[in-house]
């Protein structure tokens, strides 16, 4: 499982990276900056190597040295400003992924997938969402450089030692081949050490919190006591079981080390011996030394960083898998005007429709009519579908079979901002947005007056609510402010279809987490706010589907005509 | 000036962190370990690169035999292979320790909080705090590994380095240490800071951001519907822009904290190469050392690079330690007596008047309460939720004492025995049971460690469990899943009724056993309980629900804290009051 998740980071990474328009820019600032640290890496050893040799064998002094000096301390500040200019570029970077992956987000739930999210839990989703960019810097400031590194300086240094010192640049040659070898031990060996450690801790402490979860329970069976002894068994097992993995997992690690070590002391020796016998530069000599462990740094922190990485993928992962939700609308090229409801009869023909990823459809091979002005009630069972006949209605999701249509108009040709502006819609679970009591009214009339949002609120059943509230309309709601019941929402959710002129009413269960007096008050209301308009009313009380012109149940995914069959409607 | 306050502040930030380290075993053989294998191991780095610019140094002046160069191209592969196998037993040992560390830990804490549990830790804010107390605990585990290992290692690196310089080029020696103690206090500082600043500052952006997110991913059909995709699409970009702004100012600072650690080793390698000349060239250092100084002046800063890190997880480890304290230093509410009496062998559960008020309640959760359960018999308390019934449960086996009245056993007040004893003798069956990620059989045998079989599955048939158990392929060794995962909720609540069953304890106080049970099932598992008497122990149901209490012997009805009736079944349902209500609306 650990394999897979690791394979699909992979790809994340590189999806990251291509499809991700700001991700260009930390790349190539990367790739640019790692240009430039590889180039002073070299130029600080030959300047090393100058100073020191210079000094040595000739016995120069600090003043005959002040050139190859300052410029070694040009170089230190270049390195410092690369160093500086990883961290801000790639922080920065990260910033503006996630930036990007935001309003992709948004564009996708606003625009491509208005019928919501399905099974997927917004809190979560949203801390990813604005948190996921700590776990992406670690990514951008520190691994994708690495990484880049890794790559560029082992090319200069070798571009700099072979024409050099032939016998070290060979030594160094044929370790190259094996940094490959070297990463993949790494990410092996970081991957087992991970999987392992991680395991084994993650359960340790799955065990732990089930224990202190449960220590109610085991107080009340007198076992507080003995449990201790069997935390402290639990751990003294984990810890030998966890160190016997470890010792293996470590071993990787060893071998890179002792690679990258002896590879080293054989330059040394190499270019000792060439000193020795009078074939090479001191300064080269020195030079090339400095820069052989050079050589195998980046890679080494290449592993290092796997891990931070992995975090960032992770969050990036949870977005892309959002983002790759198909749509659930098709965009229509040469839309039609809409159709008006008031005048034309709302339709669904011979209509399917099954949640993707949930195999049966919920509803089938459905038909309905609503005649211009008339209230049909639709009750059935909680879970038969008759939501997503309410979301079909408002061009929220398109039928997979049938066809929806208003007059002779299939609304797939419609632009479905059209359509809805003649809609209003109460939902099952009303949102409140962050704002005040009088904007979320507002939501569908932003212009709306004050004594028409009075009216509406009063025609909701809202105004005990709003009486009640602090500072009245202007009571801040939602997020980080009053948080409003089940009820109250829904009765702001009344109020804005009331406040809307709308020729088209959706309400979904308007009047369910009301109690008994105000679900008339509020039913005698939806019975004017009807007249004169078509009206889908989903309910289960059966008092408000009374005031219905007709009456269908939808059972098994198919319509049945009750007041035909039992007249309890008209 | 600041730091003079950061210091005073460190008093009370590291107060928490000291004791919970104090609260583990001492390691310190172990830790000292681990500090000398890491300190070795870059020691060991740094000595073969200085040895090699010695060897090359005497290979430069063309020795007339290469023997002398032999010894060190051997020693030099001594340390290559030193610096591997250090830095591996490092790892080992540093792991075995925080291992050690965190079982440690875990069982302290453990028994920290046990007498806390339940009523101790009523009032104490935010959701799960138990997750976040066993999260906290779990993050302590990087005190020794990642925490307090580097920065030790580092100041022992430094003390060497210094040391050895003080003997070659004394100058290089002061700037050395100077650079190191730089690189290893105002770089961390100076990032850490800027985190800091940098999570202040981006807080109420990201808050912001966060609330319009979760606005627009919850309220889509909604906006679409209502035509205002694009106005909400404008607030989240608004709160993006703001944070993203930020960001790239925080971005800019971090930048040049991360630069100025590569500055101050770099100036320290500048410095101490002229340093080197001017030694060489005066005659003061014998010019085939000045390559090994120039060596250990760039090889010595490894030991600082882990240590901004490492102040980060300090931090983290400071408020995870000061987030326990607030959790196991809160005041334990019932303790055990100095004398603990014995419980007399026989007599009844008896709660006697007893009061009970919430600090955050007027009026009182129970309100002179009595009740007698005898051997044998069978007594239940109804009433709507709210009206104390759970309360009362956890009087009578002292998970929380009466602020008036007594409970009492046999006619001891439960206060003057040893909880455990009470808990032995007085089984609660709670309702919010934990089931533990284990096997059915472990989780009733909980219970009672000596039960067999046997008396497991007997116990579960009296949970009404014996078809389900029956039916499992594994049997008895059905694992349950985390926290009950795989049972449902009313074969959890049937198991831990199975738990009290199997318990050899003289009472039985048996809270809501039919939630989540269905209508029929709740009935048949009541009236069992009224009907079976071979059981000689006294039972107390506490129920929402009233059908199947037809042959309890008593029955209590609470509301408000108050016992408002009681009586028979019968005698209560012919008086057409509170009972007569809630059997109507079953």
């Amino acid at each position: 499982m650990a394999t897979r998740a690791e394979g699909s980071a992979r790809g994340v990474d590189r999806r990251l990276l291509r499809s991700t328009r700001a991700a260009r820019a930390p790349l190539a600032g990367s790739v640019l900056l790692g240009v430039l640290t590889a180039v002073l890496i070299v130029a600080q050893a030959v300047l090393l190597g100058r100073i020191v040799a210079r000094s040595f064998l000739h016995g120069a002094d600090v003043a005959a040295l002040r050139g190859p000096l300052v410029a070694l301390a040009a170089v230190i500040v270049g390195r410092s400003l690369c160093a500086a200019g990883f961290e801000a570029s790639g922080r920065l970077g990260a910033g503006r992924v996630m930036s990007e992956l935001r309003s992709n987000l948004t564009r996708h739930v606003l625009r491509e997938r208005p019928s919501g999210l399905r099974e997927q839990r917004t809190g979560d989703l949203v801390a990813t969402a604005v948190q996921g960019v700590d776990a992406l810097e670690a990514y951008f400031a520190r691994y994708l450089p690495q990484v880049v590194l890794a790559v560029l300086v082992p090319l200069l240094i070798l571009a700099y030692v072979i024409p050099h010192d032939l016998a070290a640049g060979l030594i160094l040659l044929v370790t190259l081949p094996l940094i490959p070898l070297f990463m993949i031990l790494i990410g092996l060996a970081a991957r087992s050490r991970a999987d392992e450690r991680w395991q084994t801790l993650s359960r340790l402490s799955a065990h732990f919190l089930d224990v202190v979860r449960g220590l109610e329970t085991l107080r009340a069976n007198d076992r507080d006591g003995a449990q201790a002894q069997t935390l402290r068994d639990a751990g003294e097992a984990y810890r030998v079981q966890t160190m016997a993995t470890l010792r293996i997992a470590f071993l990787s690690a060893l071998v890179l080390e002792l690679l990258a070590m002896l590879g080293v002391a054989l330059v040394a020796a190499t270019v000792g011996v060439q000193l020795a016998d009078g074939h090479l530069a001191f300064s080269i000599g020195l030079a090339v030394l400095l820069l052989a462990p050079e050589l195998y740094l980046p890679v080494r922190m290449v592993g290092q960083q796997f891990h931070a990485s992995a975090d960032g993928m992770a969050a990036a992962q949870t977005l892309f898998e959002v983002l790759d939700t198909p749509p659930s609308l098709t965009p229509c090229a040469d839309p039609l005007p809409a159709p008006d409801p008031r005048t034309a009869p709302v339709a669904l023909e011979h209509v399917s429709f099954a949640y993707a990823g949930r195999g049966a459809p919920v509803i089938e091979d459905v038909s309905l009519v609503l005649r211009p002005g008339e209230l049909v009630a639709l009750v059935g069972p909680s879970g038969e579908g008759k939501s997503t006949i309410a979301a079909l209605l408002l061009r929220l999701l398109e039928p997979d079979a049938g066809i929806v249509s208003c007059g002779a108009v299939d609304l797939r040709a419609v632009d479905p901002q059209d359509w809805r502006r003649q809609l209003a819609w109460v939902p099952q679970r009303a949102t409140i947005f962050a704002g005040t009591v009088a904007e979320n009214i507002r939501l569908g009339e932003p212009r709306a007056s004050d004594a028409q949002v009075a009216a509406a609120v009063r025609a909701a059943a809202l105004d005990e609510v709003v009486a009640g509230l602090a500072d009245g309309l202007d009571t801040r709601v939602g997020e980080g402010g009053r948080q409003l019941s089940a009820g109250e929402a829904q009765r702001v959710a009344l109020a804005r279809a009331f406040l809307r002129d709308a020729s088209l009413l959706v309400l979904d269960e308007p009047t369910a987490h009301l109690d008994g007096a105000s679900a008339e008050a509020v039913g005698a209301a939806i019975e004017r706010l009807a007249r004169g308009r078509t009206t889908l009313l989903i309910v289960h009380r059966e008092a408000l589907a009374r005031r219905a012109d007709r009456v269908l149940r939808l059972e098994g995914g198919r319509l049945h005509d009750v007041a035909a069959t039992t007249g309890v409607g008209a | 000036m600041s730091a003079v306050a950061g210091a005073a502040h460190a008093g009370g930030r590291w107060g928490p962190l000291r004791r919970a380290a104090a609260r583990v075993a001492p390691r310190r053989g172990r830790l000292a370990l681990s500090v000398a294998l890491g300190a070795g191991a870059i020691l060991a780095a740094v000595a073969l690169l200085a040895v090699a610019g010695v060897l090359i140094s005497r290979a430069a002046l063309r020795p007339s035999t290469i023997l002398s160069l032999t010894t060190l191209t051997v020693s030099i592969r001594a340390l290559a292979i030193s610096r591997a196998l250090l830095r591996y037993f490092e790892r080992l040992v540093s792991h075995d320790l925080a291992l050690r560390m965190l079982a440690d830990l875990r069982v302290r804490f453990f028994e920290r909080l046990a007498p806390l549990v339940p009523e101790g830790l009523r009032g104490l804010r935010g959701g799960d705090v138990l997750s976040r107390f066993v999260a906290d605990v779990d993050s302590l585990q990087d005190l020794y590994l990642r925490a307090l290992g580097p920065p030790l290692i580092a100041a022992v690196v430094i003390v060497v380095v210094g040391v050895f310089l003080l003997f070659v080029l004394p100058p290089a020696a002061v700037v050395m240490v100077v650079a190191l103690l730089l690189a290893a206090i105002v770089v961390p500082a100076l990032a850490g800071a800027a985190t800091a600043a940098s999570n202040r500052h981006q807080a109420p952006a990201r808050a912001l951001l966060a609330t319009e997110l979760v606005d627009v991913v919850q309220g889509a059909p909604e906006l679409a519907v209502y035509g205002r995709e694009a106005d909400w699409a404008a607030r989240v970009a608004a709160a993006d822009g703001q944070l993203l702004a930020i960001q790239r100012r925080d971005a800019r600072v971090a930048g040049l904290s991360t630069g100025l650690g590569v500055l101050i080793a770099g100036a320290a390698l500048v410095a101490v190469a002229a340093l080197g000349v001017q030694a060489t060239s005066s005659g003061a250092l014998d010019g085939i050392l000045l390559a090994a100084v120039v060596f250990i002046a760039i090889g010595s800063f490894e030991a600082v690079i882990p240590l901004p890190d490492a102040a980060q997880r300090l931090n983290a480890c400071a408020s995870a330690a000061a987030r326990i304290e607030e959790v196991t230093e809160a005041p334990v509410v019932v303790a055990d007596p100095p004398r603990p009496l014995p419980l007399p062998p026989g007599g009844s559960l008896v709660a006697c008047e007893v009061t009970v008020r919430f600090a955050d309640r007027e009026t009182p959760a129970l309100d002179q309460v009595s009740v007698r359960v005898a051997p044998g018999a069978r007594v239940a308390i109804v009433g709507r939720s709210g009206a104390g019934k759970t309360t009362l449960a956890r009087l009578l086996v002292r998970f929380r004492d009466p602020e008036a009245g007594a409970v009492e056993v046999g006619g001891l007040d439960v206060r003057a025995a040893r909880q455990s004893d009470v808990r032995r003798s007085v089984r609660l069956a709670g309702q919010d049971a934990h089931l533990f990620t284990t096997t059915i059989r472990q989780n009733v045998r909980l219970a009672n460690p000596q039960a067999g079989d046997a008396a497991i599955l007997s116990a579960l048939g009296r949970a009404g469990l014996s078809d389900w158990i029956a039916g499992l392929p594994d049997g008895l060794d059905t694992a349950v899943g985390e926290d009950g995962a795989e049972v449902s909720g009313g074969q959890r609540r049937r198991i831990a009724l199975a738990r009290a069953f199997v318990s050899d304890a003289r009472f039985l106080v048996l809270d809501e056993p039919t939630a989540h049970v269905d209508p029929t099932g709740a009935r048949e598992l009541l009236r069992a309980l009224g009907e079976d008497r071979d059981d000689q122990r006294g039972v107390l149901v506490i129920s929402h629900t009233v059908a199947g209490l037809e042959r309890f012997d008593e029955i209590l009805v609470l509301d408000g804290g108050r016992v408002v009736e009681r009586g028979g079944h019968a005698e209560l349902l012919a008086r057409g009051g509170a009972f007569a209500a809630l059997a109507a609306v079953a």
